[in-house]
């Protein structure tokens, strides 16, 4: 009786949450799909029809936003590592007994709403803001340039936003790294450049990796910053896909166009993967 | 969050005496200056948040530095429509951190402690949920609510709040159940416990603490989501979705000093948490 018990524990404890997470992200899954291949309009209703045209005319008509989205996030991506990679290696090795202050201080951006912060990005880089007007008044720029509506805004929003994502988990890589391997690349006279190349960067790929993951997946779906920060030039798939479903309630094409981005993400993703070893990749998924 | 926050205490002072010399290689003076740089980046729009909920604004253009005042502060229900979507938030914020919290715990703590068929791929749905674009998440639960005929609001709110809310749960309390020491347990068994009352009178007290992470970082999760908020809401208004709607028309003060309250509430549950979480480990 209690063995039976204790084998049927197990499913009972998973079984709420597992039949929440199929109902409300599985199925709408499959729901999306399904939309994604009908016909019809909001008010005469939809149709399944099967219609994959949905797709070839989503990709025709918003390819330029599908690749400036892809290419924002990936210049993204690469401000990122650069940017966050000192900070996690400094924490890590040099922060002492103040580490986890440090990140706290690292995190302090989470503690605010995603877009209020963005919208506080604005009242800073606005022409008449707190850091253009001043330049202006002292004649250092001319009165015809802007920061707001940029390429340049969108894409340090973007990283303003998610750089903490890129430090914690390069971080955690960097900090599980035995300091008897760094001693021992030192004892075998690698000089600190050798030693950064061939010891501590590799073994921080793992966290880079994740690092990338997370910042690449939702920088390229965004549509805060671009709507807040960017104009009709800057405008990303993110943006397109919410209008079509909240504006114009073309559910279908916003079906497609949700599911292609999906695609083209997992696309990207895997052949990353595959670039970099599946082995490290399913370290990173592993833990 | 906690997990995190917690680990670097574990380096002893061994091993930071190990990784001095180094530090002096690699100019370690010019890197401590860059990450106070990024650190400072980081807090300048949170700075301008808090500054501006004491600008001395005629109206609810709240853009140029007009003077210091309280006053916003004394006025801060000024705005019906502001004061019921932030309650609104705080609502689905609650119930969310609670049912996820016991959904979340019953997968934690049942993937720690057991191994059984299907659980490979419960981990992998959860990584899922944790690593797919809120974006897709949303538009895949609004064509849900679309093809199912269901109307929208803060019930189809508080139910993709719980959904995406799930796994992180399940992941702070399964770290703190496979660190569980079950000799504790086993010790409770010999002494004549039943599992159940074991379970209730011993494990469940030692994961309470991760438990309670993990409702706060769902908590926080839920208050500050807009993305998957914008496509489930319906006509429905929560505190973001209110600040965006208003961009357009000027945001008020009213919303800075919120902003303002809810960052230093947050703050303080943190160093709480964090200072509590000391205590515990130097006590055990």
């Amino acid at each position: 009786m209690s063995r039976v018990k204790r084998q049927i524990a197990p499913y009972l404890l998973v079984l709420p949450g597992s039949v929440w997470l199929l109902i409300f992200f599985a199925v709408p899954m499959i729901a999306m799909l399904s939309l994604s291949l009908q016909e019809g309009d909001i008010v005469h209703g939809y149709r399944f029809t099967g219609h994959w045209q949905n797709y070839t005319e989503a990709i025709s008509s918003y390819q330029t936003q599908i690749f400036r989205s892809l290419l924002y996030g990936a210049i993204t991506t690469i401000v990122l590592i650069v940017l966050a990679f000192p900070v996690a290696y400094w924490i890590a090795f040099s922060g002492g007994r103040r580490k986890s202050t440090y990140l706290f201080l690292v995190l302090l951006p989470f503690f605010v709403s995603f877009v209020l912060r963005t919208i506080s990005w604005r009242q800073i880089l606005t022409d008449e803001g707190p850091l253009l007007h001043p330049l202006r008044e002292a004649g250092l720029i001319s009165a015809s340039f802007h920061i707001l509506g940029t390429p340049f805004a969108v894409i340090a929003g973007l990283a303003y936003n998610f750089l903490p994502f890129m430090v914690l988990p390069i971080y955690v890589a960097l900090e599980r790294i035995d300091p008897r391997v760094v001693e021992a690349a030192r004892d075998l006279y690698a000089n600190p450049a050798v030693t950064f190349r061939r010891v501590i960067f590799p073994l921080a790929l793992p966290g880079v990796f994740a690092g990338v993951l997370m910042t690449f997946v939702p920088a390229s779906s965004d549509f805060v910053n671009s709507e807040v920060l960017g104009s009709s030039e800057t405008t990303m798939i993110g943006q397109v896909i919410q209008a079509q479903f909240l504006d114009n309630s073309d559910y279908p094409t916003a079906s497609a166009l949700s599911f292609v981005l999906m695609l083209v993400l997992l696309i990207g993703v895997f052949s990353y993967a595959r670039i970099l070893g599946t082995e490290d990749v399913m370290k990173v998924a592993a833990r | 969050m906690t997990t995190t926050l917690q680990r670097p205490q574990q380096v002893d002072a061994e091993d930071a005496a190990r990784i001095k010399p180094r530090r002096r290689l690699t100019g370690g003076g010019m890197l401590h200056a860059y990450t106070w740089l990024i650190i400072g980046w980081l807090v300048v729009p949170i700075a301008v948040m808090i500054a501006f909920g004491f600008n001395d604004t005629p109206g609810r253009y709240n853009q140029s530095w007009e003077g210091f005042t309280f006053k916003w502060y004394g006025r801060l229900f000024e705005y019906p429509d502001l004061t019921s979507a932030l309650l609104t938030s705080i609502l689905i914020a609650i119930i969310a951190s609670l049912v996820s919290g016991a959904l979340g715990t019953g997968i934690g703590y049942a993937l720690g402690r057991y191994r059984f068929a299907g659980s490979g791929s419960l981990n992998l749905v959860m990584f899922a949920t944790m690593s797919s674009p809120e974006l897709i998440m949303g538009a895949s639960l609004l064509s849900l609510f679309v093809s199912a005929g269901t109307g929208l609001g803060p019930v189809t709110i508080t139910i993709a709040h719980i959904m995406f809310s799930i796994s992180f749960v399940a992941v702070v309390v399964r770290a703190r159940v496979i660190t569980l020491d079950r000799s504790i347990e086993e010790a409770a068994a010999d002494l004549g416990a039943n599992p159940w009352t074991t379970f209730w009178k011993v494990t469940f007290p030692i994961i309470l603490p991760a438990v309670f992470s993990g409702v706060l970082l769902a908590f926080a999760l839920s208050i500050d989501d807009f993305i998957v908020t914008a496509f489930t809401a319906g006509t429905t208004k929560t505190f973001p979705i209110w600040i965006w709607g208003a961009t357009r028309v000027g945001i008020p003060p009213q919303v800075n000093v919120m902003g303002t309250l809810i960052f230093a509430i947050g703050v303080l549950g943190a160093l709480i948490a964090n200072i509590r979480s000391r205590q515990t480990k130097r006590a055990g």
